[in-house]
C-alpha cells in the first residue's frame, strides 16, 4: 500500500513541451486571423475614408437678373440660358476681363448650370421678372477643393486651381454663397463626363436587369440539372463525366464566359450588343455550376429514410423527390444560387467582353436597351482622370459592399430559419 | 400448411456487383401470419426482406435472379408497376423516419398519393383508422397538426406504421423496427404487431431471438447468404433440425 505508483505522473516533461506547442498553435491561429482581419479592416476603412465625401457635393448661388429682356416668359425655352450664367459670373466677379481669365471664372461652374437654372425656372415660372438667387452646382474641381482635396499650398502650376480661381472661391464662400448639400444626383443621375453630375442609377438599374435574367434562366434550370443528377440518373462513367465538367466550368475564369456569350450570343444568336439581357445570360452561364453544385450539396444533406420512407408507402420516384427530397434542400438551393448571384454582381470582366463597359448615360428602359453594370461603373470611373471621379469610385463601391452583405445576409438568414435538422 | 401462401420465393439470388448476397433462397410465407427472419448481421435477411418490395431497385448495383411471386404474379416481371407493388407491400424501417410534415399529413400522404379517398372527411375517418391500428390515436388525437418529428422515438415508429397500414398494403415488411427503441415501447410495438397480424401479413427482421418468439408464428433462418431453416417458429426454437441454427438460437455464433 506505500509503494503506490505515481510513474503516470511523471510525464510531465512531455507534458509540458506538449502544451507549449498547443499554445503555440492557438497563437498562431489568432496572428493569422488579426492580419487577415486587419487587412479587411484597412480595405473597408480607406474605401468609406475615400467615399464618405461623395455623399456631398458643392453648390454656388448666383444672383441672376430674369428681366422680360433676358428671358422671354412665353418663350422661356428659347433662352440663352449658357450666355445668362456667363453674364452673371462677369458681373460678379468684374475683374475677369481677358479671355483667359472669363474662361477661368467659367470653370467655377458645372458645365450643366445653363440646364439647371433653365430647368429651375420651367418649374417655378413665377420667379421671372427680377432678380432672383438659384443654386447651381459647382465644378468638380472647385467641389474637391470645398472637400480639402486640393491643397492651396501647392505651387500654382501643380494644382487644378490657381491662386485667382481659389480667390473667387474663397469671396464666394465668404459671402455664403457657396454651400454644401447632399448629392441626390449621385443616386438619381446616370454616368457623366462630368463627376459632379455623374450619378450611379443606370448602373444600378442595368445590375439589377442583369442579375433578375441570371437568376430566372440559372436558378430553374440549376436546380432542375442538380435534381435530376443526384435523384435519377444512374451513376454511369458519363455521369461522373458530367460531374468532373460542372466542377470544373464552376472554377473557368469568368472571363471565359464572357469570350463564350460574346461569339454565342451576340455574333450567333445576334442578340442586342450591351443589353442586361445577354449580360444575364453570361452571368446565368457562369452562376450555373455554383447552382448546381450547390443544390446536389443540399440534396444529399437529406437523410437517405425520407426517400425509403416515401418510396415505402408506394411514392414514385419522382413523387419522393418533388414531395419530400427537394422541399428540404431548397432553402440551401436558394442559399447557393444567392451565394452565386453575389459573385455574379461582383463580376466585371464578363461584362467587359460583351459591350456592357459602354459608356451609358440613360437609365436602361428595358432588357434590349444598351446598359452598364455596377462593377463596370467601378471599373470605368476608376480609369477616368478627373481626381472628382476617386470618391465617386468609393461611394459605388460602397454601394456594390452594400448589395453583397445584403445578400449574404439574406442567404444566412434562409438557411437559418428554413434548415432542418435530423 | 393449410392456406396457400401469400408470398412464394423460388431460388432467389442476390448480387452486389460480384458479390453473392443470397444464394438460392426458397421461402413460402402465409397470409395473415408473422413471419420473422432471424439470423447474424450480414446473412442477408434484410436484402431478403428489401426484395419483396423490390427497394433494391434503388441500389445500382444490386441485381435479383430467381422468383417471388405475391398472390401468384412475379413481382420482377416487366408488367409490374414497383410503385404499385410498393402500395401492396409497405415497408417499416430500422430508425423511425417520419416526414418532416404534420402527423396528419404523415398518415394521409399514401392515400393521397394512391387517390384511396375522397373528400376530406373520408381523409380524416381514414387517418383516425390507422392511428387507431396503430395504437396512437389516443396520444396524438389533439395535436394532429403538429410535426411527426416531434415525437418520441417509439410513438414515431407507430406512426411510421400508421402510414403504412392507411395504404391498406397486403403485406408489411418490417426491418428491425424495434432496434433504436426502449424496452416498452418495444413492448407496445409488438403487441400493435400481434394485433395487426388479423388484416396484415407481417415479415419482421430481428436481432431478438425473445423477439421472434414474442411475435411469430413463423421463423426463417439465414446465415452467409443462405436460408438454413424455416418453419414453425415453436419448432425452430424448441427442436431445430440443423445445427447452426441450434448454436445461433443458443448463442455460440452471430
Amino acid at each position: 500500500m506505500t509503494d503506490l505508483d505515481t510513474s503516470f505522473l511523471q510525464g510531465q516533461k512531455h507534458l509540458a513541451k506538449r502544451h507549449r506547442s498547443e499554445s503555440r498553435f492557438q497563437w498562431m491561429g489568432r496572428m493569422a486571423i488579426v492580419v487577415s482581419l486587419s487587412f479587411l479592416v484597412f480595405m473597408v476603412g480607406s474605401i468609406f475614408w475615400q467615399g464618405k465625401s461623395a455623399v456631398t457635393t458643392t453648390e454656388i448661388a448666383l444672383q441672376i437678373n430674369l428681366s422680360a429682356d433676358v428671358v422671354d416668359p412665353n418663350d422661356i425655352r428659347g433662352a440663352s440660358f449658357d450666355r445668362i450664367i456667363k453674364a452673371t459670373l462677369c458681373d460678379t466677379f468684374p475683374e475677369a476681363t481677358s479671355r483667359k481669365e472669363k474662361k477661368k471664372l467659367y470653370g467655377l461652374l458645372s458645365s450643366d448650370a445653363g440646364y439647371q437654372l433653365r430647368d429651375q425656372i420651367l418649374e417655378n415660372p413665377e420667379m421671372l421678372g427680377g432678380t432672383v438667387t438659384i443654386w447651381v452646382n459647382a465644378s468638380d474641381d472647385v467641389d474637391i477643393f470645398n472637400k480639402g482635396q486640393i491643397d492651396r499650398d501647392v505651387p500654382q502650376a501643380d494644382r487644378r486651381l490657381d491662386d485667382q480661381q481659389i480667390g473667387w472661391i474663397d469671396q464666394l464662400s465668404g459671402n455664403t454663397a457657396m454651400r454644401s448639400v447632399f448629392n441626390a444626383k449621385f443616386f438619381t443621375n446616370g454616368d457623366s463626363r462630368e463627376p459632379e453630375l455623374a450619378g450611379i442609377l443606370s448602373a444600378l438599374v442595368g445590375s439589377a436587369m442583369s442579375l433578375s435574367i441570371c437568376f430566372v434562366l440559372s436558378f430553374p434550370i440549376g436546380i432542375m440539372a442538380a435534381i435530376y443528377l443526384e435523384e435519377f440518373a444512374p451513376k454511369k462513367r458519363w455521369s461522373d463525366f458530367i460531374e468532373i465538367n460542372i466542377n470544373n466550368l464552376a472554377a473557368v475564369p469568368s472571363i471565359v464566359f464572357g469570350l463564350l456569350g460574346l461569339s454565342i450570343f451576340l455574333s450567333t444568336f445576334g442578340l442586342p450588343r450591351s443589353s442586361p439581357l445577354v449580360g444575364g445570360m453570361v452571368l446565368a452561364l457562369m452562376t450555373l455550376p455554383t447552382i448546381i453544385i450547390a443544390s446536389r450539396a443540399s440534396l444529399r444533406a437529406v437523410p437517405p429514410s425520407i426517400r425509403e420512407a416515401a418510396l415505402g408507402v408506394g411514392a414514385s420516384p419522382v413523387q419522393a423527390t418533388f414531395h419530400h427530397v427537394a422541399p428540404l434542400a431548397l432553402p440551401g438551393m436558394f442559399t447557393g444560387a444567392i451565394v452565386g448571384m453575389a459573385r455574379a454582381l461582383g463580376d466585371t470582366a464578363p461584362l467587359l467582353m460583351i459591350g456592357m463597359v459602354a459608356f451609358i448615360v440613360d437609365v436602361p428602359q428595358s432588357i434590349l436597351e444598351p446598359a452598364t453594370a455596377l462593377p463596370v461603373q467601378i471599373f470605368l470611373w476608376a480609369d477616368a482622370p478627373e481626381r472628382a471621379f476617386l470618391e465617386k469610385t468609393s461611394a459605388a463601391i460602397i454601394i456594390l459592399l452594400v448589395f453583397l452583405v445584403l445578400m449574404n445576409i439574406a442567404a444566412i438568414i434562409l438557411r437559418k430559419k428554413y434548415e432542418l435538422r435530423f | 400448411m393449410s392456406k396457400t401462401p401469400i408470398i412464394t420465393a423460388r431460388n432467389v439470388d442476390v448480387f452486389y456487383a460480384e458479390k453473392q448476397a443470397l444464394d438460392k433462397i426458397s421461402l413460402d410465407i402465409p397470409e395473415n401470419k408473422v413471419t420473422s427472419l432471424i439470423g447474424p448481421s450480414g446473412c442477408g435477411k434484410t436484402t431478403f426482406l428489401r426484395c419483396i418490395n423490390r427497394m433494391n431497385d434503388l441500389v445500382d448495383i444490386c441485381r435479383v435472379q430467381g422468383d417471388i411471386k405475391i398472390a401468384d404474379q412475379d413481382i420482377y416481371a416487366s408488367n409490374v408497376d414497383v410503385v404499385a407493388l410498393r402500395a401492396q407491400v409497405g415497408m417499416v424501417f430500422q430508425k423511425p423516419n417520419p416526414f418532416p410534415k404534420s402527423i396528419y399529413e404523415n398518415v394521409a400522404y399514401g392515400p393521397k398519393i394512391h387517390g384511396l379517398t375522397s373528400g376530406k372527411a373520408d381523409m380524416d375517418e381514414l387517418v383516425e383508422w390507422s392511428l387507431r391500428k396503430a395504437g396512437l390515436w389516443a396520444e396524438v388525437k389533439d395535436r394532429l397538426q403538429e410535426t411527426g418529428t416531434g415525437l418520441s422515438g417509439g410513438q414515431q415508429q407507430r406512426l411510421c406504421i400508421a402510414r403504412e397500414i392507411a395504404v391498406k398494403p397486403r403485406v408489411i415488411l418490417m426491418d428491425e423496427p424495434c432496434s433504436a427503441l426502449d424496452p416498452i415501447a418495444t413492448a407496445i410495438i409488438e403487441e400493435l404487431i400481434d394485433e395487426l397480424r388479423k388484416n396484415f401479413t407481417i415479415i419482421i427482421v430481428t436481432h431478438s431471438m425473445q423477439q421472434a418468439a414474442r411475435v411469430s408464428q413463423r421463423t426463417a433462418f439465414f446465415h452467409m447468404g443462405n436460408l438454413v431453416e424455416s418453419g414453425a417458429t415453436k419448432t425452430i426454437f424448441t427442436s431445430p433440425k440443423d445445427e447452426r441454427t441450434q448454436n445461433y438460437i443458443t448463442g455460440r455464433i452471430g
